[in-house]
């Protein structure tokens, strides 16, 4: 295993660590869909490229590239669908209260 | 090597519990949904760590392909459902 695959794939658990955390923390469903969305997309394309590189010219690489760019093209989608839902439900924002 | 493999193997069983939780008390039916394709996504890749744990990548890709079909276009379906009937 290169050392580069090892960098990406940290990286990339660094990134669905801190969306994870992100899906805990945050306070309502608009916050937690950046969580869920945008650090997610990245961590998973990290850590596959990560796997790719390691893998090595093939077949295997050709369809884990398949798979990431299925997370890629249906992961947006879903946030995107899930949120103008909750919206057109009539959920309001989360704001800070001011006392 | 299989250390490392090891470790990032357990690493996103704790991840998936994360979201498990927000499953399980999430406010909303959108925070659930929201939930599932976070544990679909991270499953997704869970598997194809799982196939270089044990050399035998080119069948658990295969696995983790109808998987990534399966469960990401179901949860697309469910909010593409959930948003035309608009649940209060």
């Amino acid at each position: 295993m290169g050392i580069l695959s090892i960098i990406f794939i940290v990286a990339g658990l660094f990134f669905l660590i801190v969306g994870a955390i992100g899906v805990i923390r945050l306070p309502d469903v608009f916050s937690r869909s950046h969580a869920v969305s945008l650090t997610d997309s990245l961590g998973a394309f990290l850590m596959l490229v990560g796997i790719a590189l390691h893998e090595g010219l093939g077949i295997n690489m050709l369809k884990i590239l398949v798979v990431l760019a299925l997370l890629y093209i249906l992961n947006p989608a879903i946030t995107h669908a899930t949120v103008r839902a909750a919206l057109r439900s009539g959920l309001k924002p989360w704001k800070k209260e001011t006392s | 090597m299989k250390t490392f493999l090891f470790c990032v193997l357990v690493l996103l069983a704790i991840l998936i519990a994360a979201y498990l939780y927000r499953v399980l008390r999430g406010p909303t039916i959108f925070d659930r949904v929201l939930g599932l394709n976070g544990i679909s996504t991270k499953a997704i890749i869970l598997l194809i760590v799982i196939g270089i744990y044990y050399e035998r990548v080119d069948m658990f890709i295969d696995i983790s392909t109808g998987y990534a079909l399966l469960n990401l276009v179901g949860a697309l379906a469910v909010a593409k459902y959930l948003e035309e009937k608009g649940i209060k």
